[in-house]
């Protein structure tokens, strides 16, 4: 097979992949508008994706935050700068370290486990009995999860943020001696409502983004031990690669 | 209808008892015809059964009642209407009519027994708390399971989910229940109780039953009409006494489980001591 063949299947089935999420999503938006009808499943999956999170996001966030405390004094001393360290690490968690870093870990945790409890769920002939049961597994089983990683990402962003600013905090005052009322005031004076806004926004697209490449890639999965874990694969890079790629367009659009 | 090599159905008379009726049903997969002219029909108030050899589309068929799959060519009519035919909506009220039994049970399993039997009732009705308890235990009673309300799917034995999975299918008392593979890797204590609970809900509560299984001696004990499929069509139907009458070679391989005859046990495959020898790949 020549290499242009294989280039164009390769192609084909990207265009494929690209078109079934297309229609997946919007089917996906019309069981938002029955699914809003069970707030219950829409809370449960908030606390599934979001409070069983949270661990891994408060440990990272505050390790994330003392880097940034020990890095950012090393690199602003040089321009006598070192008070500014409140302020650096604030637009960082706030406008790029927050959002993307909180989006990686969440595919990682929550997005895997969409992924792979609804593959499961397929393969069990679940979705199938709903089916049969004459209940939509769209709204019953994608939807609610799509809207609870869609809401838990931005809480779990701002968890991250003042997680991370406490460990900026922790290291730049308690280890290196800045001043705490410089360190907090630079930080008031520098950050606008416009770089909390450009996280806020980040968070809820990334949110949309993970989650529905989660429920999307649980639902086609192939019913077999092998496709529900080649789909939670695709999860973690898919998710990943459109995070960052997304990270650049957003930065873009705020500069 | 007697068994014979050519019993598919010429009428096409109305069927007024007919519950379920397929009519010269063609249907493909990936290109590869599963069913080629099938005819069945499933009269209200019988235990019809479906067998044929693994692989004839038996689960496939149980997808073109319920609507999820659609025929290529012919009609499946469910309560006198063409499902292909029908919008969403009605294929969701037609399956409201009908339960299904899967082969593993498909219990839901981030819920317990009580909650998956309460499952389709707190999806399709607003009854108070108290009556879907009364409602959901007396279904379990029903299965011998009251006991087993608080456990979860992941703590019941095959048998035991499969016996929840019939309360599910018949707390929303449908008109017809789907059977699919009921009797496999059942011990015979539970494979004897699920037979008792077909037979029963088709006496005591009218509900039509379709049981689709390669279980021939099982199926024989309870079904009123049986129809054996192969090579994507019926090819032989009547009550299960008339199969283990007929002197078609198909039914009868398939009635005694023997290798040779007109099903082939073996797959397609090149000559078996050349492969061996390695003459093909030279």
């Amino acid at each position: 097979m020549s290499t242009r063949v294989v280039r164009s299947g390769y192609l084909l089935e990207g265009v494929r992949r690209f078109g079934l999420t297309g229609i997946f999503f919007a089917r996906l938006l019309a069981a938002c508008v029955r699914s809003l009808a069970r707030p219950r499943l829409i809370v449960a999956q908030i606390f599934n994706a979001g409070a069983r999170s949270l661990i891994i996001i408060m440990l990272s966030g505050l390790f994330t935050g003392m880097v940034l405390g020990l890095l950012g004094q090393d690199v602003l001393q040089r321009f006598g700068a070192e008070t500014a360290l409140g302020e650096v690490a604030a637009l960082a968690l706030l406008k790029e370290l927050g959002p993307v870093l909180t989006a990686l870990l969440f595919a990682g945790r929550a997005g895997t486990a969409l992924t792979s409890e609804i593959g499961l769920m397929r393969a069990t002939d679940q979705l199938t009995a709903m089916e049969v049961m004459a209940v939509d597994p769209m709204s019953y089983v994608a939807a609610p999860r799509f809207l609870g990683g869609l809401i838990a990402m931005p809480l779990l962003v701002a968890i991250f943020n003042v997680i991370g600013l406490y460990g900026a905090q922790l290291i730049g005052v308690g280890l290196l001696g800045i001043d705490r009322g410089t360190f907090w005031s630079q930080m008031q004076s520098a950050v606008s409502m416009r770089d909390v806004t450009e996280g806020i926004v980040k968070s809820v697209v990334f949110g949309a983004v993970v989650s529905l490449i989660a429920v999307n890639e649980g639902y086609q999965a192939e019913p077999t031990a092998e496709g529900v874990g080649l789909a939670t694969t695709r999860t973690v890079v898919a998710s990943s690669v459109l995070t960052l790629l997304l990270d650049y367009v957003l930065t873009a659009v705020f500069l | 209808m007697t068994g014979s090599e050519s019993p598919q159905r010429a009428s096409s008379a109305p069927a007024d008892d007919a519950v379920v009726d397929v009519r010269d049903v063609h249907y493909a997969i990936y290109g590869r015809p599963i069913f080629a002219g099938l005819n069945i029909r499933v009269r209200r108030g019988l235990i019809t059964a479906v067998m044929g050899p693994s692989g004839t589309g038996k689960t496939t068929l149980l997808r073109l009642i319920t609507g999820q799959l659609f025929a290529d060519r012919g009609q499946v009519s469910v309560f006198g209407r063409d499902i292909a035919s029908l919008p969403g909506s009605q294929i969701y009220a037609t399956r409201r009519r009908m339960g299904m039994l899967f082969q593993n049970g498909a219990l839901l399993t981030d819920i317990n027994v009580f909650e998956n039997v309460a499952f389709p009732v707190r999806e399709h009705t607003d009854l108070p708390e108290s009556l879907i308890r009364t409602l959901v235990l007396t279904k379990l009673e029903a299965v011998g399971l009251r006991g087993a309300a608080d456990l979860m799917p992941a703590e019941l034995s095959g048998g035991m989910a499969r016996r929840v999975a019939l309360a599910r299918a018949i707390v929303m008392d449908p008109e017809v229940l789907l059977y699919d593979e009921p009797f496999v890797g059942l011990d015979p204590i539970s494979l004897g109780v699920i037979l008792r609970l077909i037979k029963q809900m088709n006496q005591a509560l009218g509900i039509t039953s379709i049981v689709v299984s390669h279980d021939v001696q099982e199926l024989a004990t309870i079904a009123d009409q049986s129809y054996l499929l192969s090579g994507g069509c019926v090819v032989a139907s009547g009550t299960p006494q008339d199969l283990a009458r007929s002197d078609s070679e198909t039914v009868h391989q398939f009635m005694t489980g023997s290798a040779e005859g007109p099903v082939k046990f073996h797959y397609p495959a090149p000559d078996y001591a050349s492969q061996l020898l390695g003459v093909d790949e030279a």
